[in-house]
């Protein structure tokens, strides 16, 4: 009976749905539909993903040529190969700016902006979120209403938040009138940093917020009973059994709220602008790059930020122990024989829910 | 309650005595957790709704008073909206354009979303979790690695002459829209499958339906909330998406709207005309939020309900 299960993990293709202790009549030996079912998806995805991505590596190792070709006369036309330069022109330092961390290689730059606006957001991100979940979690009426106002944030498009963020940051804006204080925020300033990471904070924390009240709503009660009876403290409880019963659910919001910070462009482009070096993204300056045809270096830029999105999720996964993959088949954790537990569902909501906040 | 020993002895209690029986009171810790949740709840509200409602009172403000801060506008004025729709800024046509990108994304991914995620969420096949992660993969790769290539191909720059000029099409942008769109579907429509116990389609198969039959008739039907809210997410994805219509959209009557927002232009062409890009940020949030709130309470339907306890 127990035929997936009993199966060593590496075999994760073996396994079935939520019933797995059971045999399935209705899926087993359906490999072939299954892959029929899935090619639509999959070609799509090679074609609108797969391809460009290929290409996009193909491109990082040319050049546009430009000026005059000194043998024909001619304009010059076309691309050149020109081997891993774009990538070492990283390196050399051929192009310095000055931003928040000293004169550097405008893309060093835009990655140490993109790195600590990540960091900062994130982290704001997650305290007012789990804060705003602990607070919901307590409610006992007007969830609804709440839920209804967090998701205001979410729902406003990126670019439109931008320009809302934009006025209130004005120099005689709402903002500085508050604070009473004349604050350059959108001058390409320090204080632009922090521009960005309000309005950042601001549009995203309730989802985090919204994504661990999930996870909170799947611990039970008897748990904290349990606790109150030994005589834990309200941290302690906090500690000991909130957090860990919601770090699935938590890991994989941070997880999600990280790469998509990572590719931030909207909110730097529209509420600082383009080409502003104190604020500017890795996104924003492989866009610019890109939209002045030099689609080379515009290539290797991006890539390098795949690649660091890559290793930022594969640590993640590593390290934290994202269950990225909520499928019962591949999990490489050990479950008990049986059911899936509830919460891995609850994972697998929250997530699809977290990919859909990410744009 | 300081119900003594000696009045527990009596028969009748006195009618102070049931009132306080009838509503006991917290102890002070717990009250004061009441009201503390009450105003955090309420710090929460504020959070979210203060600066979209410093949008729309931008948005209702008489062009005249500039970038006034007064908290209320007053003379309140429709202006800015009448202004959203001028001839120079064009935005009823990107409102439509927005409608045709965000609309067509949707139902493409919803087709093939659809039979990719019952693949997932039901059949049994190896490599399966090499999908998942490709899957996954897919949604975390920056939209801008695209850029590069795309602008060249669409654009019939060399080598890619052989390619049609694409740029300022809708398919320029519902095409790479559909990398981040795909997944997302496939994922959360995986999870509302699977939530749905597979007895159902075997009894559909015990009474005779072949597995297609089953999922069309018995799984379909019950997942539709799911699939609603599936829609709902994509949509507003799409509908928001920025860096790609950015792009590939450079003529006027083909922009989105969210590009021609963040390209208004006053009627002096100097100054930013605040009060209308708010006015347009309303409109075109309002539906969205509209949206969601319906998709708020077809999310709980469907995890809850759709037929199935």
């Amino acid at each position: 009976m127990a035929t997936a299960t009993a199966e060593p993990r590496s075999l994760p293709a073996t396994g079935a749905d939520g019933h797995k202790h059971k045999k399935n009549a209705l899926s087993d030996g359906q490999g072939r539909l299954a892959w029929i079912l899935l090619a639509p998806t999959l070609i799509i995805i090679a074609v609108v993903a797969g391809i460009p991505v290929i290409l996009s590596f193909w491109e990082s190792f040319h050049q546009t040529n430009s000026g005059v070709d000194p043998t024909t006369g001619l304009v010059a036309g076309g691309s050149k190969f020109v081997g891993l330069q774009n990538f070492t022109d990283i390196f050399a330092g051929a192009n310095p700016v000055t931003g928040s961390y000293g004169t550097m290689d405008r893309f060093w730059n835009a990655f140490l902006n993109t790195t600590f606006i990540t960091i900062v957001c994130v982290l704001l991100e997650t305290v007012i979120g789990v804060a705003m979940a602990l607070i919901m979690a307590k409610a006992f009426r007007g969830r609804g209403l709440v839920r209804a106002g967090i998701l205001v944030p979410w729902a406003i498009p990126t670019i439109v938040s931008a320009l809302m963020w934009k006025l209130i940051f004005d120099s005689s804006g709402i903002m500085n009138r508050i604070l009473g204080r004349e604050i350059l925020w959108l001058a390409d300033s320090g204080a632009s940093f922090w521009a960005i990471v309000i309005a950042d904070t601001w549009k995203t924390a309730p989802f985090i917020g919204l994504l661990t009240l999930a996870g909170l709503q799947t611990i039970p009660a008897e748990v904290y009973e349990a606790a109150k009876v030994d005589g834990a403290t309200t941290w302690q409880q906090f500690v000991r059994i909130t957090l860990p019963m919601v770090k699935p659910a938590l890991v994989v919001a941070v997880l999600f709220r990280t790469l998509d910070t990572l590719r931030m462009f909207d909110l730097p482009y529209g509420m600082i602008g383009a080409g502003k070096y104190r604020v500017e993204t890795l996104s924003v300056f492989a866009y610019q790059e890109a939209s002045q045809s030099r689609y080379g270096p515009a290539a290797a830029y991006a890539i390098v930020l795949f690649l660091y999105v890559l290793l930022v999720a594969f640590l993640f996964v590593r390290v934290l122990g994202a269950e990225v993959i909520g499928d019962a088949d591949v999990q490489k954790k050990k479950k008990k024989k049986g059911e899936r537990p509830p919460e891995e569902a609850r994972v697998e909501a929250v997530m699809g829910e977290a990919i859909g906040g990410a744009h | 309650m300081s119900v003594t020993a000696a009045e527990v002895r009596e028969e009748h209690l006195s009618q102070e005595e049931i009132e306080a029986l009838a509503h006991p009171k917290r102890p002070l810790r717990q009250r004061l957790g009441v009201v503390a949740s009450y105003v955090g709840m309420l710090l929460i509200v504020l959070y979210c709704i203060i600066p979209f409602y410093w949008m729309i009172v931008s948005a209702f403000r008489d062009p005249s008073e500039g970038r006034s801060t007064e908290l209320i506008p007053n003379p309140a004025s429709i202006e800015n909206f009448k202004s959203v729709f001028s001839a120079q800024n064009n935005f009823g046509r990107s409102l439509i354009n927005s409608v045709i990108v965000a609309g067509t994304t949707t139902i493409l991914v919803l087709l093939f979303g659809i039979i990719g995620a019952y693949a997932l969420a039901r059949l049994r096949f190896r490599g399966k979790g090499a999908v998942l992660w490709l899957i996954m993969a897919c949604s975390m790769f920056p939209l801008v690695v695209l850029l590069p290539p795309l602008l060249k191909m669409f654009s019939s720059t060399s080598p890619f002459t052989w390619f049609p000029y694409w740029i300022n099409t809708y398919q320029s942008v519902i095409l790479p829209g559909l990398s981040f769109g795909l997944p997302l579907a496939v994922w959360t429509l995986t999870a509302f499958f699977k939530q749905l116990p597979v007895e159902l389609e075997q009894a559909a198969m015990v009474d005779g339906c072949t597995p297609g039959v089953a999922f069309r008739k018995v799984i379909l039907p019950l997942a539709a909330p799911g699939v609603l809210t599936t829609a709902i997410i994509v949509f507003i994805g799409a509908w928001n998406e920025f860096l790609l219509a950015l792009t590939f959209l450079q003529d006027k009557n083909m922009q989105t709207a969210t590009v021609a927002i963040s390209k208004f232009t006053g009627t002096t062409g100097f100054d930013t005309p605040y009060g209308s890009i708010m006015a347009a940020g309303v409109l075109v949030t309002v539906p969205l939020l509209l949206a969601v709130l319906i998709f708020q309470r077809r999310i709980v339907a469907g995890l809850t309900a759709g037929g199935v306890k």
